[in-house]
């Protein structure tokens, strides 16, 4: 079998560290990559509600009532707040500090089934339905988008959790955690412009 | 054999060790070989090719003369739909996803993409679209109503039963699958890159997968938006596109084309890099205009966002509307006419040399230079408004298409085929497929042109002999279909060089990039050392350079830095496993059922997130600190 | 005028009918796209022989034999290609300039306001017809036929576009181009015919398996004989002249038909279908599919969906001697 030809040796990578963190890590770019999909896939959606908005005479429409304001405004601070521990979580992976860290990802976990069950709240006193107009149709196309990014983060977080505690934690999944605490910050984030919309737009049209 | 020759040998086995498939129907199940998905890739858009050929033969056939009862209308309509979905969406996109997929690691002197299993989970999931197109279509639930489907026609309400559910569906699987490749590509481009090869010393290859990579993420969504909402109103009765209950026929328009105007550019651009490649290596010299050709292809790259209404010009929008589109669209132009100059003047500045590549290249220029003049003309709104719907636009995007994607395609495969295979393909054999598929093509097409121009509106299963069609129709479908003779000569050729053709060694062309550094074809680890540059065309420096250190007995990727390049650190680089295949597997259970119910989001997660779980469950030793630590017995 | 003339008759060389092509334009729509349908292939044109030359100029040199054999240029002196570029890269911006220029002057000349007193038409597009619907001069109701237009050659008329189901679009290539026809969206369209003489328009958007036979005739007449047209037009029903036109008009507006079909002075008020009242004098009748015949207008209500598999006209089962009946009454029916 033909090998190459030889090049010539310039240097030597072993010395190099066999991990990173933040932008240097690779995994950190996917993570980005699919944060800039969902964070389009956002704003496309925004831009479809405000379409309808645009071809509707009256926001809401007659007949249809203003989205409720109080678990929903829970739930908002609720997640605003969870960004606190969250940064404290991200702070500590790069201290690869194990116990803290399995701490702080159980926390998490916690904190997210509480922000589901608000969210529960939240859908359940959420009218009129998607089928009643378009109105109710794009509402709902925003509240379902954001809350399966929280269910899917949640998952995520809760597997991590069980993961760590179970397992020596090595550079590489101190970087996950990052990852995971930069995607529930983009979650946050996601919500602060959704939120706005589908329960203040209506009151300010 | 000298002792350097055992050492290198002895580091080629272990590398080998370290990198290889398990063997059998096992590997080709788990393997995470970049070059091995990709060639499953390309074999299996190659065969829907064929497929979405023998349609368009069949609805040549149909049209080649008046009042022809061949096929009825409601067949004639499934074809037209399989035939633009299978290409778009089947064909077209997931090509040029595999060559990124084969030949950017390559390029980069990696030994593998950035997420290996992701990889794996592309192909799967884009098998899975392919299998949801074509087995409805064989239990006779074949989508009907063209690539894109407008509501109301595609609404609960005008289309009963699931073949509109297929069609949306089917987008779904291949939409994921091409995002998940960007996302791919993209990493891999930016943080894996050899030493020395700042973005202003990549070739221009890598650019053009870099744009059109990113180009998918900012473009797909859209396409994943369109289908959702016209599902969830077929199935749930929402009113997103229903003007009675306060939606709005034209958002599934507006949504459509912002995904579909880029979309035709997420196709073209990496054909500019495989031109690119080629026209260098052919010319001798580096691509002239190398900034030009750049800042060309981000152009392209950020106005074809900027267009989509140009597909509209016909619904009545506000003329102020119609007039920024046409200078968009208009503009565009400019890029692509740079990138056309830039070619050419590298050839007018070199020392050519003929070849079957070069002959691609050169069809490629005389053919899609048509289309894109075409294109300017549909590109004004009021001429649009007699050109749109009719033959002509049929016209035009065939000549972008397969002048601008599949002509560079071919001629990339001729190119690269000695790297791949280590055989070398038949002069002879495809000059003739050249001659059939170029000469074909353009005798098929250009009468197109002037049925537009005499009233033939498009998706038509037939029309009057008193239209004075039938002329220029029987001679496109003759074009046709020596186009398709000449697409089985490139098959035989393809076939018979990878049997026996004669043997291509490293570097049968003198290329300049990196990937004729190794041996073909390359062994499953790439390259025995990591090779740095310093040019923007490193095989004609007068040495290649190297690093060495990379891990031998286990899988090693070097991470470099986003603008210089610099070494950061040694990435472990996963090995094969079955989870991508599992994980789709589950996605594929989801998407299907969730045209029946919506519940199978739900329930369909379950299985989905079971099997992601176990391919992000990292294999490390059991804690020994913490409330669930291993205890010793 | 000669340069029409010229194109009129390789169109005829070609095969090309004529009427329903935008290349024999006779309305100031059509007119306008013309001359930027020229103007572009004169811009196009040049550019496409431009750069073939430049491709001859680089292959020209072009060798057969190994590339690899040839030592690569790595330092290649530019500078002459510099300054082409620079060239050629004001060449495109001015080619494109001239385009868009021209094409925004179309484009206001197709907005143009229409001065002249504007003929209102209504025509709401169906799976696979057109309604078509004028203003009664007299009475002031709507006056409604189907699948054919009638327009005063030299005045504007303004088609207001509704659909009945699915996008359609309208289309008569020799007057004027394309326009939507989208449920929910109220879009118009202008025309301003200026010479006399029979055109077809044909659905330009997809909108089912019969789109291929979705075609309607256009007639552009002078003034007197378009007023003369649609005072006919807006009469009810000519009175049956024979018995068997009289068995006919008991088959149509008694039978089936009536269920879909309207025939104005009768019981048949059916609005699914087309307006029969005048069927006998238009020139085609399911929507372009046939020329108005007896033996066409029987064919077609035997077996509807054997020439146009898919429409929405059930097959009706008459016996013999209605079948004749029904279709020399709708003969009748001018």
């Amino acid at each position: 079998m033909t090998l190459a030809r030889k090049p010539r040796i310039i240097g030597d990578l072993s010395a190099l560290p066999d991990s990173a963190h933040g932008a240097a890590h690779l995994v950190w770019w996917g993570n980005l990559g699919f944060m800039l999909i969902e964070g389009t896939g956002f704003a496309l959606a925004i831009g479809v509600y405000l379409y309808v908005t645009s071809i509707t005479p009256s926001w809401p429409p007659a007949g249809d009532p203003l989205p409720p304001l109080f678990w929903s405004g829970l739930f908002t601070v609720g997640l605003i707040l969870s960004e606190a521990p969250n940064l404290v979580v991200k702070r500590l992976t790069n201290r690869h500090d194990a116990e803290r860290v399995r701490l702080g990802v159980l926390a998490m976990t916690v904190v997210g089934a509480a922000l589901l069950v608000l969210r529960g709240f939240e859908i359940a006193v959420l009218t009129p339905s998607w089928s009643q107009d378009a109105y109710g149709s794009v509402m709902w196309m925003l509240m379902i988008l954001h809350t399966s990014h929280i269910v899917t983060d949640f998952g995520d977080t809760a597997v991590q959790a069980a993961w760590l505690y179970t397992h020596k934690i090595g550079p590489d999944q101190f970087a996950d955690v990052e990852d995971n605490c930069n995607y529930w910050s983009f979650v946050v984030i996601a919500w602060l412009p959704l939120y706005a919309i589908i329960y203040w737009l209506p009151r300010v049209l | 054999m000298t002792d350097d020759d055992i050492t290198e040998r002895a580091r080629h086995d272990r590398l080998v060790a370290a990198w290889r498939d398990p063997p059998g129907l096992w590997g080709f199940l788990t393997t995470v070989d970049h070059k091995r998905i990709a060639a499953r890739y390309i074999v299996t858009t190659m065969f829907l090719l064929f497929l979405a050929g023998m349609l368009a033969l069949d609805m040549r056939l149909q049209l080649s003369a008046p009042d022809m009862h061949r096929m009825t209308p409601q067949l004639y309509d499934e074809s037209f739909a399989l035939h633009g979905s299978t290409m778009l969406f089947l064909v077209s996109v997931p090509v040029m996803e595999a060559m990124a997929i084969w030949l950017v690691p390559l390029m980069l002197g990696q030994r593998n993409l950035a997420f290996p299993r992701l990889a794996a989970f592309s192909y799967w999931l884009y098998l899975g679209g392919v299998l949801m197109l074509w087995i409805p279509h064989l239990l006779d639930v074949t989508p009907d109503l063209g690539w894109f489907e407008y509501p109301p026609l595609s609404g609960p309400a005008y289309s009963p039963g699931h073949r509109a559910d297929v069609w949306a569906q089917m987008i779904t699987f291949t939409e994921v699958a091409a995002l998940a490749a960007s996302v791919n590509i993209v990493a891999t481009i930016l943080k894996l890159r050899p030493p020395g090869m700042t973005l202003a010393k990549m070739p221009l290859f890598l650019w053009a997968m870099l744009v059109a990579s990113l180009m998918t993420i900012f473009g797909l969504p859209a396409v994943m938006l369109a289908t959702s909402m016209l599902i969830s109103d077929r199935l749930v009765s929402t009113n997103f596109f229903s003007p009675a209950g306060g939606g709005d026929v034209l958002l599934f328009q507006h949504i459509w084309w912002f995904f579909g105007h880029p979309e035709v550019y997420i196709i073209f651009i990496p054909a500019v890099g495989f031109v690119s490649s080629i026209v260098e290596t052919f010319s001798r010299r580096p691509i002239f205009g190398h900034a030009a050709m750049v800042l060309s292809m981000l152009a392209i790259g950020v106005l074809a966002f900027g267009l989509w209404v140009h597909h509209m010009f016909a619904v009545g929008l506000p003329r102020l509307g119609n007039d920024f589109y046409t200078a968009a669209s208009l503009t565009i132009a400019l890029p692509a006419g740079v990138q056309i100059f830039c070619w050419i003047a590298t050839m007018v500045g070199g020392r050519p040399r003929l070849s079957v590549p070069m002959l691609w290249v050169a069809g490629f220029v005389v053919t899609f230079v048509i289309g894109g003049l075409s294109g300017v003309m549909t590109a004004s709104a009021p001429l649009d408004l007699q050109l749109t719907d009719t033959y002509f636009v049929v016209a035009h995007f065939h000549y972008v298409l397969v002048g601008g994607a599949i002509f560079p395609l071919l001629g990339a495969f001729c190119y690269w085929f000695p790297k791949a295979t280590g055989r070398l393909m038949s002069k002879r054999l495809g000059l003739v497929a050249f001659a059939l598929i170029f000469g074909g093509f353009n005798l098929g097409f250009f009468p197109m042109h002037i049925l537009g121009l005499w009233g033939m509106p498009r998706r038509i299963y037939t029309y009057g002999p008193e239209m004075g069609w039938g002329g220029l129709n029987l001679l496109a479908t003759i074009g046709a279909a020596i186009s398709v003779a000449g697409g089985i000569v490139f098959v035989i050729d393809a076939w018979r060089s990878f049997r026996r053709g004669a043997p291509a060694g490293t570097d049968p062309w003198g290329g300049s990039t990196l990937e004729w550094a190794t041996a073909s074809p390359p062994p499953p680890y790439n390259f025995d050392y990591t090779p740095a540059v310093d040019s923007l065309t490193p095989m004609w420096t007068s040495e290649l350079i190297a690093y060495d250190g990379l891990g031998i007995d286990k899988r090693e990727l070097l991470v470099t830095s986003v603008a210089d390049a610099e070494p950061l650190y040694r990435q472990n680089s996963v090995g094969p496993s079955i989870w991508p295949l599992l994980a789709s597997l589950g996605v594929a259970v989801l998407f299907v059922g969730s045209i029946f119910t919506p519940w199978a989001i739900v329930w369909g997660a379950i299985p989905v997130a079971i099997a992601l779980t176990f391919w992000f469950w990292p294999t490390r030793d059991r804690a020994t600190t913490g409330p669930f630590r291993k205890r010793t017995p | 005028m000669k340069r029409r003339a010229a194109l009129a008759a390789t169109l005829a060389l070609g095969g090309c009918s004529g009427v329903q092509t935008p290349l024999a334009p006779v309305a100031d729509q059509a007119h306008s796209q013309y001359d930027l349908l020229l103007l572009m292939l004169w811009v196009c044109g040049i550019i496409y022989l431009l750069v073939l030359g430049f491709l001859v100029l680089g292959l020209w040199r072009a060798r057969g034999g190994r590339a690899a054999a040839v030592a690569p240029l790595l330092e290649p002196a530019d500078k002459r290609l510099g300054r082409l570029f620079a060239v050629w890269v004001a060449i495109i911006v001015v080619g494109l300039l001239l385009l868009a220029g021209g094409s925004f002057l179309v484009e206001r000349s197709l907005a143009a306001a229409q001065a002249d007193e504007t003929l209102r038409v209504r025509v709401t597009a169906h799976q696979y017809w057109w309604r078509v619907a004028y203003r009664d001069p007299a009475g002031g109701g709507w006056v409604e036929t189907a699948n054919e237009l009638h327009l005063p050659v030299g005045r504007t008329a303004r088609i207001e576009l509704g659909s009945a189901d699915v996008i359609h679009s309208f289309w008569v290539p020799n007057i004027s181009g394309k326009m939507d026809v989208i449920p929910g969206r109220a879009n118009a369209i202008d025309l301003t015919p200026r010479r006399l003489g029979w055109f077809r328009g044909q659905c330009a958007e997809f909108c089912g398996p019969q789109h291929a036979h979705m075609a309607f005739d256009v007639k552009v007449e002078t003034p007197a004989a378009f007023a003369a047209w649609l005072a006919v037009e807006a009469r009810p029903a000519r009175a049956p002249g024979n018995a068997e036109q009289a068995r006919g008009m008991q088959v149509v507006t008694q039978g089936q038909c009536a269920m879909c079909h309207t025939v104005r002075g009768t019981a048949a008020a059916g609005r699914n279908g087309p307006d029969l009242t005048h069927i006998g004098s238009r020139r085609s009748i399911a929507a372009g599919a046939l020329s108005m015949t007896r033996a066409h207008l029987q064919g077609w209500i035997a077996n509807p969906q054997a020439i146009k598999p898919g429409t929405m006209m059930p097959a009706v089962t008459l016996s013999p001697a209605d079948a004749d009946a029904a279709a020399a009454y709708l003969e009748s029916l001018k």
